[in-house]
């Protein structure tokens, strides 16, 4: 498979008071089109950052990040991310109105046209009786569900999710880390997962590549035979392969 | 709903009882009442000027001045901080602007409105004007800056700047400090108004509820002079505890942006 996104030879800094901070050190990946490639490591190994980077947020301070061959310029709709803060919703918009919005803004379509889009992917995440609702009224998991639903209806060139569960509790995680499989089954699209949990990373990623800390720099990438499972075999040996390449 | 409707009910017992205070307060101790009339007899005097037509007409062109003021402050509120937020030179200019003209007073800006706009409604707005525009663009930028920095990042995913960054993300999720600015300008509009009517006298053919108070001191009339007050108070009762509050139940209340009362 062609590769997708590709980051060569990455460093990204921090501007403090006493001087620049390097939170990403010369990082270079390719993610292949179709997979799911999830960015693990510990907290401050600088993975965020590195998502930030990809979706434009912030400038490398060295090297390349392209994009279909071509080097990313700021934001845009073809890498739609998924954030981990609840707030990421428009609050004076409904549920159906949060999905449709960017699909009239960034795909251009008409509102009639953008309103069945957007009901199409608010039934796939399972919140069609919350369509009208707006997102103070919803819990946490579903406030993710709807910027996931919002996320895919832009149908992105990749999706980029930054620990987008870390905030819930581990019975709504599971439930939405099923869901989330399920939905990447249908709608094909590649993504790039956050996650500084093991059993998330080794769940979602089709591969997996493991930052150290402080500054972040690629210890390895591994290829994941379990990718899917949880309490298997299979998982447990990936999970500990993991481990131990984080540990050096 | 019973909750505000009893709030609304507390509301009415705060306005009775300081009536019937003001009321008792005056019989009882035998004020003058070329100083301070009772309140029955200022809301007679109020009464007889509403059928006259003279209260309402001067009401109406007070609030003529005072809505034009304010409908120039917020479109000029809404160039100066969408500027502000969307370019560094616009920031600067914004926040130096605001720290200069925001403390001075509007009065001391009249006899210079008068000289650059004449004796007329112009004047009025002008000084108007000055006095809403600073306070709502503070509020207006304020609740720019402080949206938070995930729905940014957001609005710049979907692909949005400029103008449509500004109005599609920006303007809705500062409205709780925008609604804030626009309460606190119309309260500024008022006091601004009601002065600069007093010191301009008639503005042309037109007179507004400051010249009705002023003129009525004058001739001793103190009952009008409270009318005219008690017209300035319950106007703003009726916005703040009507219009405004349709708004918010609307906009904030609805998104979850504030609590409901």
């Amino acid at each position: 498979m062609a590769d997708l996104l590709r980051v060569r030879d990455v460093t990204l800094e921090y501007e403090r008071p006493e001087g620049a901070f390097v939170a990403v050190d010369g990082v270079s990946l390719s993610i292949r089109e179709g997979e799911r490639f999830v960015l693990f490591g510990p907290s401050g190994c600088g993975k965020s950052t590195l998502l930030q980077a990809m979706a434009g947020f912030q400038e490398p301070a060295r090297g390349a990040i392209e994009l279909d061959g071509r080097p990313v310029q700021g934001p845009g709709p073809d890498r739609a991310v998924v954030f981990q803060e609840f707030d990421q919703l428009l609050p004076w918009r409904t549920v159906l109105g949060n999905v449709a919005y960017p699909l009239r803004v960034a795909r251009r379509l008409r509102d009639g046209e953008a309103d069945a889009e957007a009901l199409r992917f608010v039934r796939l995440v399972g919140l069609e009786s919350f369509a009208s609702a707006h997102p103070h009224q919803l819990s946490g998991g579903m406030k993710q569900r709807v910027a996931i639903a919002r996320a895919l209806a832009l149908s992105p060139r990749i999706l980029l999710m930054d620990e987008p569960f870390a905030s819930l509790d581990s019975i709504t995680r599971h439930k939405l880390q099923e869901d989330l499989l399920a939905l990447l089954q249908k709608a094909r699209t590649t993504l790039l997962f956050v996650t500084h949990s093991v059993e998330e990373a080794v769940l979602i990623g089709d591969r997996i590549l493991v930052l150290t800390s402080s500054p972040g720099k690629v210890r390895g990438v591994i290829e994941n035979a379990a990718s899917g499972q949880r309490h298997t075999a299979a998982s447990a040996q990936v999970r500990r392969a993991v481990e131990e390449l984080l540990a050096g | 709903m019973r909750a505000q409707a009893r709030w609304r009910l507390a509301k009415i017992a705060v306005v009775t009882v300081l009536v019937v205070a003001w009321e008792g307060a005056t019989r009882l101790f035998h004020v003058s009442p070329l100083l301070f009339p009772p309140a029955s007899a200022v809301l007679r005097a109020l009464g007889r000027s509403v059928i006259d037509g003279d209260v309402p007409g001067y009401a109406a062109q007070s609030l003529r001045v005072l809505l034009s003021a304010m409908a120039i402050g917020a479109a000029l509120t809404l160039f100066l901080t969408s500027a502000a937020v969307t370019t560094k030179a616009g920031a600067a200019v914004l926040e130096t602007l605001t720290s200069m003209f925001n403390p001075l007073p509007a009065i001391a800006l009249m006899p210079l409105s008068l000289l650059w706009f004449g004796l007329g409604t112009g004047s009025l707005i002008f000084v108007v004007v000055h006095s809403v525009l600073w306070p709502m663009a503070l509020n207006t930028y304020t609740g720019f800056v402080t949206v938070p920095v995930t729905l940014r990042k957001v609005g710049q995913n979907f692909g949005l700047s400029g103008w449509p960054y500004v109005a599609g993300i920006l303007l809705p999720a500062a409205f709780p400090h925008i609604l804030a600015g626009v309460k606190i300008g119309w309260a500024f509009a008022w006091r601004t108004v009601i002065a600069a009517e007093m010191v301009f006298g008639v503005a042309g053919s037109h007179a507004g509820l400051g010249w009705f108070i002023y003129q009525n001191r004058f001739e001793m009339n103190t009952d009008l002079v409270f009318a005219g007050l008690v017209t300035v108070v319950i106007i703003g009762l009726l916005v703040e505890n009507f219009f405004f509050r349709w708004i918010e139940r609307e906009t904030v209340v609805r998104w979850g942006m504030s609590t409901a009362r």
